[in-house]
């Protein structure tokens, strides 16, 4: 009886291993070379005018950069916006997902219509806040204004001190529908009895989210939430377009990409997409570790 | 008894507070394009909420000026092209790292993961010349390439964190009948994987139809271009004229497919089979 | 249902590339719209005439998106693009990638453009790109409120000041609340560079680096010039101006909200159009002079054509410049695009003239545009504008007093020149 079980386990494994294959093998293709490009540029000082002919620097770069207050604020910036805005995004996404798992009239419509900030290429809803935020012309303003919310109109993004809060109000806007989606399609496995059960035991709608839905729904929510993560630290379009290079509100990405394509230094670059890769590693791993995220089956 | 009602009356009206400060919130935005599509000239520029005399120009403009609908036939091809190779390379990966128990499983996880940890404008070089040296080009099989390396984490990780909530006991059993990895994935997981597939895939369409940088830098003619591009590349008659007008009644007309594609896969995003066959 | 399959097959293998023949030139000059189609047209009429064929490349409007796409595909040696139009500051940045022109162009021909376009375009001794069209900027005013008022087209920056808060003062009490005086671009970005740049020259405090490679900033004229911008800022000018790009602007000045605005001639015809509600109340003028001794001044812009190094057909490419720089074209264009020509004799031809007033009116302002730095600065023009309008936002926003911030900028340009070497 064990000779077979290990025989299937086994089979198991070699079939485990057959099924990874096609997938590892694409991923190899599409991301092996462009990635350990960056990592050798970034020891080295090329630049796009001439990208061959560049030497090593060893950890110059980083030395650099370490240097650089710019880049400095820049980290900051992105930690700022990446904490914010995912938090409020899956409190909100939470939210969202719960009322749309309600029975309810036209919820079809509902989730529809919870999908379009989503739907819209960041580059055009960049730039559609942009001119509703706008100061003179701007519908946000004269809504407020015609409220009596305000007495005069407010410049949202030209203001240093609320600029960084107008990207992270757009960006909770564009993202909540991913992890709204994600944990409702979280909500959709859960066994119904168990609510029954909870409706026994007294608990409220409350108590039973704290109690029985979160920790159920939990692993969706911390995929969806380290998805997020990763995402809003490399933040880019939203700020470029909200606001171009300010360094007011420049994320990571937005130094790189200056670096790279502006200041053409492929070199020092690459040593900061390396340097941000590093920092998000640290963050993915302080999330897993945090979120006690399941590697393994058991 | 009657405190109760009341209590459950405010609730309710609370309930639709909430549902409709959602609403506005992420239909608004959406609104103002459609008033702002509806306007030329100095009028967009102005913030009445239903604009005074709308026209259609700009919608006509947009198909009449550029290819818009090879585009957005391109953007159905290369998004569908996407969701298809990621869910099928995704789903077989995702029952390899959820459902056995193998040596290395946890470090290929994270390293699936750090593929996502790059900016996209530091991998953009390297594609590039990756593209080039496979001869792809100015062609739409770029751009699905390319799209896996967004795609396929994302997938992967997500699939993997569903096929492993899956109770062990419909696997056994179907073990016990004599079935094979293949069959025990197609016949008995794939079925229940119904809301996590067709989320998956939904999340991952609409990333391959917005995404901008790849499909501008690894394709050349107004043919090959997908949606996103097409209009940032609508222009005035400068290069510092916007209009305004024209891009949102573009960005209308690219959402629509969108919005029909949830309404289609509604009952599939959320379905009660799921919940019924693990009960079962 | 087959013919989409089909279409999704050849599409998959980048089929639909034009058939081979006659030499097939790749030009890339804009996406769509005026731009778009009077470059095709003008290609078209060249194919036609060699017998050889075109095929236009898209790019997007935005400079930025535009250099970058440029970079990667020059950087990749590509030969998928012969002509490429490229932005003023440009030659500078992609001339190791660019074909030298000066063999290609005779030199008569060469004589009749603004000697100032050419000589921006030569780096290093190679003509690397033709001057196609220029811009400079320009001061917008209120005609009708102006007159109203009794107040003269403002000479000096002071002038503009009294002018400025003095009409929004009367008009505001007589109920028009939302009424700016002065909008311009004060976006971090490369927008602000070529405001600040025209508000140092007028103040004669030089152009941040001169072309013999000294950094000039700075100067007690630039403090002077950047600190009576800064008190604009909250005063005739809305704070959101420090978020302002072009549209922007235009957005707040074309609605009737702004008696003066500083743009590009591109403004022209959008802020006297059918349905705009300034449309013929509005003048256009030089810009004002900073102080009796200070100048008029305009930041040269406007767009080049270059032949890329790699390309296949480099004879036929520089041809097709040829005839697309040429006066006939450059006429053509500027009667029905309204696009400034490069040709000093075009400004005294009736026909543009009548198609374009103000372009007899502000010949002065075209010829004597003031470049920003970009040939000295050769690839490093990028980080030193970006060091720049950063600078300048910091002064104009507040968080910075001028003398101090343009030291940091002084050391800072130090640094990026490797000691004015560049």
């Amino acid at each position: 009886m064990a000779g077979l079980a290990s025989g299937l386990e086994r089979q198991r494994r070699r079939a485990a291993w057959l099924f990874l294959a096609p997938m590892l093998g694409v991923l190899a293709l599409v991301a092996g070379w462009p990635l350990l490009r960056t990592v050798y540029f970034s020891f080295t000082d090329a630049t796009l005018y001439d990208i061959g002919g560049h030497g090593f620097v060893g950890l110059g770069n980083f030395r650099l950069l370490a240097a650089d207050p710019n880049w400095w604020r820049a980290v900051w910036n992105t930690l700022f916006f990446a904490a914010v805005s995912v938090t409020l995004e899956v409190v909100l996404g939470t939210v969202i997902a719960l009322t749309l798992n309600a029975q309810m009239r036209g919820r079809g419509l509902l989730r529809a219509a919870m999908l379009i900030p989503w739907a819209i290429p960041t580059v055009v809803s960049a730039q559609m806040w942009g001119w509703m935020l706008h100061d003179q012309f701007g519908v946000v303003n004269a809504v407020l204004l015609a409220l009596g919310l305000v007495s005069e109109p407010v410049a949202f993004v030209a203001e240093p001190s609320l600029a960084l809060w107008a990207v992270i109000a757009v960006d909770v806007w564009k993202t909540t529908p991913f992890v709204a989606l994600l944990v409702l399609a979280a909500l959709q496995v859960l066994p119904k009895e168990l609510y029954e059960a909870a409706e026994v035991d007294g608990l409220g709608p409350v108590g039973a989210f704290f109690r029985i839905t979160l920790p159920l729904i939990r692993p969706a929510l911390m995929v969806a939430v380290i998805f997020r993560t990763l995402d809003a630290l490399r933040v880019f379009d939203l700020m470029f377009v909200l606001t171009g290079n300010s360094r007011a509100t420049a994320s990571m990405s937005v130094y790189a990409r200056q670096q790279l394509v502006d200041f053409q230094e492929v070199g020092y670059g690459s040593a900061a997409s390396t340097f941000l890769f590093l920092i998000i590693a640290a963050v993915t791993a302080v999330a897993i570790t945090a979120g006690r995220v399941r590697l393994d089956n058991r | 008894m009657r405190a109760r009602r009341v209590r459950r009356g405010i609730a309710r009206i609370l309930f639709w507070l909430l549902v409709a400060a959602i609403v506005l919130y992420t239909v608004f935005p959406f609104y103002w394009a459609v008033v702002s599509s509806l306007k030329t000239g100095g009028a967009l520029f102005g913030t009445e909420l239903v604009p005074r005399d709308p026209t259609l120009e700009n919608y006509v403009g947009v198909f009449r000026e550029q290819p818009f609908g090879r585009n957005i036939l391109n953007s159905v091809i290369v998004s569908a092209a996407v969701v298809a190779l990621s869910l099928f390379l995704a789903v077989t990966a995702a029952y390899a790292f959820g459902r056995v128990a193998f040596r290395g499983r946890t470090p290929l996880l994270l390293a699936i993961l750090g593929v996502s940890m790059f900016p996209q404008v530091a991998v953009l070089s390297g594609m590039f010349e990756l593209i080039r040296w496979l001869g792809l080009y100015n062609s739409l099989a770029s751009l699905v390439l390319s799209y896996m390396i967004f795609t396929l984490p994302f997938t992967v990780w997500v699939l993997t964190t569903f096929m492993r909530e899956l109770p062990a006991e419909l696997e056994e059993a179907a073990m016990m009948d004599g079935a094979g990895p293949w069959t025990t994935l197609t016949r008995i997981f794939l079925p229940l994987m119904g809301p996590a597939m067709v989320t998956t895939g939904l999340l991952a369409f609409i990333a391959a139809w917005n995404e901008f940088l790849f499909a501008l830098t690894f394709t050349l003619t107004n043919e090959m271009r997908t949606v996103p591009v097409a209009i940032a590349l609508i222009t005035g008659a400068s290069a510092f004229e916007l209009p305004w007008g024209r891009i949102m009644a573009a960005s209308v007309v690219v959402t629509v497919p969108l919005i029909v594609l949830v309404l289609v896969f509604q009952r599939r995003i959320v379905s009660g089979l799921t919940a019924g066959a693990v009960k079962g | 249902m087959r013919g989409i399959a089909a279409l999704a097959v050849a599409a998959l293998l980048g089929l639909g590339a034009p058939a081979s023949g006659q030499t097939t030139i790749a030009i890339a000059c804009g996406a769509v719209g005026v731009e778009y189609e009077l470059c095709r047209e003008g290609a078209e009429a060249w194919a036609a005439r060699t017998g050889n064929r075109i095929r236009m490349v898209s790019t997007p409007g935005a400079g930025g998106q535009r250099l970058a796409l440029y970079q990667q595909l020059l950087a990749a040696r590509s030969p998928d693009m012969d002509v490429l139009q490229i932005d003023t500051v440009w030659p500078g940045i992609l001339a190791m990638h660019l074909a030298d022109l000066s063999d290609a162009m005779e030199p008569e021909a060469l004589a009749a453009h603004f000697e100032a376009a050419v000589r921006n375009n030569t780096v290093e001794g190679r003509l690397v790109a033709m001057p196609w069209f220029t811009n400079a900027g320009l001061l917008y005013y209120r005609r009708d409120l102006l007159e109203r008022h009794g107040r003269p087209v403002p000479e000096t920056w002071e002038a503009l000041e009294e002018t400025a808060r003095l009409i929004v003062r009367a008009e505001r009490a007589a109920g028009h609340a939302g009424l700016q005086g002065y909008v311009f671009q004060g976006r971090a970005y490369e927008g602000l560079t070529v405001n600040a740049l025209e508000w140092l020259d007028s103040h004669r405090a030089g152009r941040i680096v001169e072309p013999d490679g000294t950094i000039s900033v700075n100067n007690p004229r630039a403090a002077a010039a950047l600190g009576r911008a800064a008190s604009w800022v909250g005063t005739i000018a809305p704070r959101g101006v420090l978020n302002y790009a072009e549209e922007e602007a235009r957005g707040v000045f074309q609605s009737g909200n702004a008696v003066f605005m500083r743009n590009w001639p591109y403004a022209w015809p959008l802020v006297n159009a059918e349905d705009s509600p300034v449309r013929g109340r509005v003048g256009i003028a030089a810009l004002p002079k900073g102080g009796p001794e200070g100048r008029h001044s305009g930041a040269l812009g406007g767009e080049q054509l270059a032949v890329s190094r790699y390309s296949r057909h480099p004879e036929a490419a520089a041809d097709l410049v040829r005839h697309l720089t040429g006066a006939a074209e450059q006429k053509r264009r500027a009667i029905l695009g309204g696009f400034n020509p490069t040709i000093a004799a075009l400004y005294r031809d009736p026909e543009v003239l009548a198609a374009n007033p103000f372009m007899g009116e502000l010949h002065e302002v075209f010829v004597g545009a003031v470049p920003r730095p970009s040939a000295v600065t050769g690839p490093r023009y990028n980080q030193v504008s970006a060091e720049f309008w950063e600078t300048v936002h910091e002064i104009i926003s507040g968080r910075s007093a001028p003398e101090p911030a343009l030291r940091r900028l002084e050391r800072t340009l130090e640094r990026v020149s490797r000691g004015g070497r560049w």
